[in-house]
């Protein structure tokens, strides 16, 4: 057992994000406090369904915004059960916008079916949901715990949840619109039909894909400079004076900023109480377990550290490097010199792979001084930064290498640049160019340029390492660099089976949908059946209560 | 004003052999002009307000340490210019290509005050090769970092690092932001035309077509420019070419394109650092300080007279030390020294050639303070 057999009513523990009671009463008598509670919830249901609409007042709606923590005891089992569930349905999401164009018929299908699969409120909501918008409230909330402890975890689940957000926004009817802005207490002044006259060519220019009659028709709304961030952000709506003048089909842009705001500083909050969750012995394995299976590994604990010499890096670089940093590599031997931007990037890949701070200072060093930097220089002005993401400076973090959802979304290069994702930063032209030099064949360029076109980067760069290191089928669902070098060593060294097996027999759909929305997170570190493990050994974890 | 507000913002200097010196806070002004005179810095920055004064940050909870707001700043630096620049390169300035600092000054401030509705902003001259954009609103000055980064999102044009070639792309319809900046651009097109001889690929080898067309890719029009290019001998030319075919190719087709004003924007539109405008701890060098490597001081720009602006021309640190000298010897003269200090400072920098920019300065905090006036007496801005 890995946890002890006295669980507690966990509504305790939830308890936690009213920072009001820390009290730890937990029950002493181990299985019966456990099924007591089961009771207990079982009781009080009933009695709340009896009561009428008490539940209703608690979910009037089948979309939140998560504001309030949920209050009742709840089983460990339940606690266990919800937290899978929602972590399995997030891995969908993830899979579904990797592979689909979001919001297409596909999507919707696939995504709309989980949902219904797995319990969650679905669709407008039948009039019993209690069950599924309870079960949504707490499983969230419980994912906010695990995944509220760093940067990357956070990124992830907020990226998660907002698209799913953005699903079942989008599958409500204009009616239950309105009602919920108002709930949330989103709603605009509308500008008068004479403003709307005024300003119709503008309006028509900012908005793209509106028609001259569509903005007649359209209700555009003024909001105020900062709630309309991601629409300016693209320059998708009209600015004049501190205000945005968003149509009312843009509306949604508007609530996910809002909402993803509030998650964001949510979670940062629940950050800071977590020392009192992790103190409790049960549930710090748990959270972690739960946390790190779904996301894979961060790369930041290397078992190779020191095993790469500064020598092998031009061949390994050619070989077994992805293609970011393959011309971070390049663009650093031609110039001697990197931008901040790419100094971090490939800096920490390198830390990464292996390389030790005295190495990588060396390598940096001896690089640079080639250039315009001299020694004395280095010193002063870029030896810091090394030591710093080394976490031997400063605040002391230790970085982690960046993954290539971190790589595509954020800090794009700019003039004199050559980080990012290579296949999401480069003109499609010189991609192509580039590619050619490397020799890949013209059919591969060809499938590559199609993946870029349809935005699926990584599933680009998976094409890549299919067609470099000659293989049909890479058995890993590619999202970090790292990882990335670590099949390519593994599959160059040959201690990894090339050809993934798919000789089991896959009875039933459930089976294929667990396999397939386990494949892409779990980089693995050994084998390529570790993602089934990675999944049965969490359920088997659950289970053991 | 918040309460100790002042006390709570983040000085940064410089010391010789490139020692900084971050987080220090002061109770007052004239503890902060003490300490210059003690420390004598090479160079003054200025971060954000936190949440605690930063010279006590060690006395709180790590996580509690925070950031709280600072102006929305904006850096241009004619660096990031250099792949269109060939007059100079990395920190080396002309008044040939500070035309395109003006051109950029002009856009941003416009969008500024139209699209963002933005009251206060200082531009500064950095002292050697790019000018400072010091936004102060109330409202903004509490902007998040993402909020920042949309801002400067919404400004930019230029887009894509070393592996693009085609850095501006235009959707079928021009938002009025990119239409409004155009319009400023005419007006500014002769300078930009004799400035970049190179526009067009003209200077070195007249044969070879610039760079920026093999993104011209999808461009109907791309095969007979590369035709007939050659044969035009200087950019002006070139430019007309150019425009005369695609005004040709528009007539004769519905689909929208802006092939022309692509490669203008590239060439002219605004290269904000993004990094500089995102974080809201960022410091940035304080207006009216010294530039180390020139000497020069970082004074503030009026718009009124942005054209006349020369870089070259504001006052250096030796200057300022002779005039001030030379002030003094005729002073001695005629007045005995019975003045007190600090009023006889306030008006030594008068008797120099800093004085019109400390004017310049004077009415933008004027401006601000009569604002901020306006508001707490109740008058009602909308």
């Amino acid at each position: 057992m890995l946890y002890s057999p006295n669980p507690p009513p966990l509504g305790r523990i939830l308890h936690l994000y009213n920072s009001t009671s820390r009290k730890r009463s937990w029950g002493s008598s181990g299985q019966r406090f456990h099924l007591n509670t089961m009771e207990f919830s079982r009781e009080r249901r009933l009695k709340a369904r009896l009561a009428g609409d008490r539940r209703g007042d608690l979910y009037p709606h089948s979309l939140q915004f998560y504001l309030q923590p949920p209050t009742e005891n709840i089983s460990l089992a339940e606690f266990e059960n919800f937290a899978i569930d929602r972590l399995k349905l997030l891995k969908l999401v993830e899979n579904l916008g990797v592979s689909y164009v979001k919001g297409s018929e596909e999507y919707k299908s696939k995504l709309g079916h989980e949902l219904r699969k797995l319990k969650f409120p679905y669709r407008v909501l039948a009039e019993d949901d209690y069950d599924a918008r309870r079960k949504d409230h707490i499983s969230h909330f419980i994912l906010r715990l695990a995944y509220c402890q760093s940067e990357d975890l956070r990124r992830w689940f907020i990226q998660q949840e907002i698209d799913l957000f953005r699903y079942r926004f989008n599958e409500l009817t204009d009616v239950l619109v309105q009602k919920f802005l108002k709930y949330v207490n989103l709603s605009y002044e509308a500008i008068s039909e004479e403003v709307k006259e005024k300003l119709s060519v503008q309006l028509l220019n900012s908005t793209p894909g509106l028609s001259g009659a569509k903005v007649e028709e359209l209700v555009f709304y003024k909001v105020p400079l900062p709630d309309a961030m991601d629409l300016f952000r693209v320059r998708r709506v009209y600015l004049l004076n501190g205000i945005a003048y968003v149509p009312h089909t843009d509306i949604i842009a508007i609530v996910l900023n809002n909402y993803r705001i509030k998650l964001s500083k949510a979670l940062a909050l629940t950050a800071r109480s977590l020392p009192a969750v992790q103190s409790d012995e049960r549930l710090q394995p748990l959270l972690n377990h739960l946390s790190h299976s779904y996301i894979g590994p961060d790369y930041s604990i290397q078992k190779n550290t020191g095993k790469i010499s500064l020598e092998l890096i031009d061949a390994l670089s050619v070989k077994s490097f992805p293609l970011c940093m393959r011309q971070l590599h390049k663009a650093l031997r031609d110039n001697h010199h990197l931008r901040h931007g790419g100094r971090i990037q490939y800096g920490l890949f390198l830390k990464g792979i292996g390389l030790t701070l005295e190495q990588a200072l060396q390598f940096w060093k001896s690089e640079f001084i080639k250039g315009k930097v001299d020694a004395d220089k280095f010193d002063k002005g870029y030896a810091y930064s090394i030591r710093h993401s080394y976490g031997k400076e400063g605040k002391r973090t230790d970085y982690t290498p960046f993954s290539c959802m971190k790589i595509i979304l954020s800090n794009p290069p700019s003039q004199g640049d050559y980080h990012g994702c290579p296949f999401r930063h480069s003109d499609p032209e010189l991609l192509k160019q580039k590619l050619q030099s490397y020799k890949i064949p013209p059919t591969g360029i060809t499938q590559i340029l199609e993946l870029v076109k349809g935005m699926h980067y990584q599933l680009a760069c998976q094409k890549y390492f299919q067609l470099t290191h000659d293989v049909d089928d890479i058995g890993f669902s590619l999202n970090h660099p790292n990882q990335y070098f670590a099949e390519s060593q593994k599959l160059l060294s040959g201690g990894r089976e090339v050809k993934k097996e798919t000789s089991e027999p896959e009875s039933s759909q459930q089976k294929l949908s667990n396999q397939k929305s386990t494949n892409s997170s779990s980089i693995l570190t050994s084998s390529n059946t570790d993602a089934d493990i990675e999944l049965e050994g969490l359920d088997a974890y659950f289970t053991e209560d | 004003v918040a309460k100790n507000y002042f006390q709570r913002r983040e000085f940064s200097f410089t010391l010789r052999d490139d020692i900084y010196v971050r987080y220090q806070s002061f109770n007052s002004p004239q503890e902060l002009e003490k300490e210059m005179q003690k420390m004598n810095p090479y160079k003054i920055d200025v971060g954000a307000v936190y949440s605690h004064r930063p010279s006590q940050r060690n006395t709180v909870h790590m996580g509690a340490f925070q950031a709280q707001e600072k102006e929305l700043v904006f850096d241009i630096d004619m660096t990031d210019y250099d792949d269109v620049r060939r007059c100079c390169s990395s920190a080396e300035i002309c008044s040939k290509c500070w035309t395109l600092m003006t051109i950029a000054i002009r856009i941003i401030d416009r969008a500024l005050v139209e699209d963002f509705g933005v009251k206060h902003r200082l531009w500064v001259y950095s002292g050697r090769r790019g000018v400072h954009c010091w936004v102060c609103d109330d409202s903004i000055r509490k902007w998040s970092s993402a909020l920042r980064s949309a801002a400067v999102e919404y400004l930019t044009l230029v887009k894509g690092g070393s592996e693009s070639v085609k850095k501006v792309n235009l959707a079928d319809s021009i938002h009025p932001f990119i239409r409004r900046s155009l319009l400023r651009f005419t007006d500014a097109l002769a300078d930009v035309k004799q400035v970049s001889a190179d526009l067009l690929g003209c200077r070195g080898q007249v044969s070879s077509p610039p760079a920026v067309l093999m993104g011209v890719n999808g461009s109907p029009v791309r095969e007979s420019l590369l035709r007939e290019f050659p044969k035009k001998r200087d950019s002006v030319q070139r430019w007309e070419l150019l425009k005369t075919k695609m005004d040709k190719h528009r007539a004769s087709s519905k689909k929208a394109c802006h092939t022309e004003w692509e490669i203008m924007l590239q060439y002219c539109f605004p290269r904000l650092d993004i990094n500089v405008s995102r974080g809201v701890g960022h410091l940035l060098k304080s207006p009216f300080s010294v530039h180390p490597k020139t000497g020069r001081v970082s004074v503030p720009i009026d718009l009124q007279c942005l054209d006349q602006f020369d870089p070259f021309a504001v006052p250096t640190i030796s200057g300022l030390c002779s005039e001030l000298d030379a002030a003094n010897e005729e002073d001695g003269e005629k007045e005995n020294e019975a003045e007190p200090g600090a009023k006889r400072r306030t008006r030594d920098y008068k008797k120099t050639s800093l004085a019109p920019y400390v004017r310049v300065f004077e009415q933008f905090v004027e401006e601000m303070d009569k604002w901020r006036k306006g508001w707490s007496g109740g008058g009602s801005e909308l």
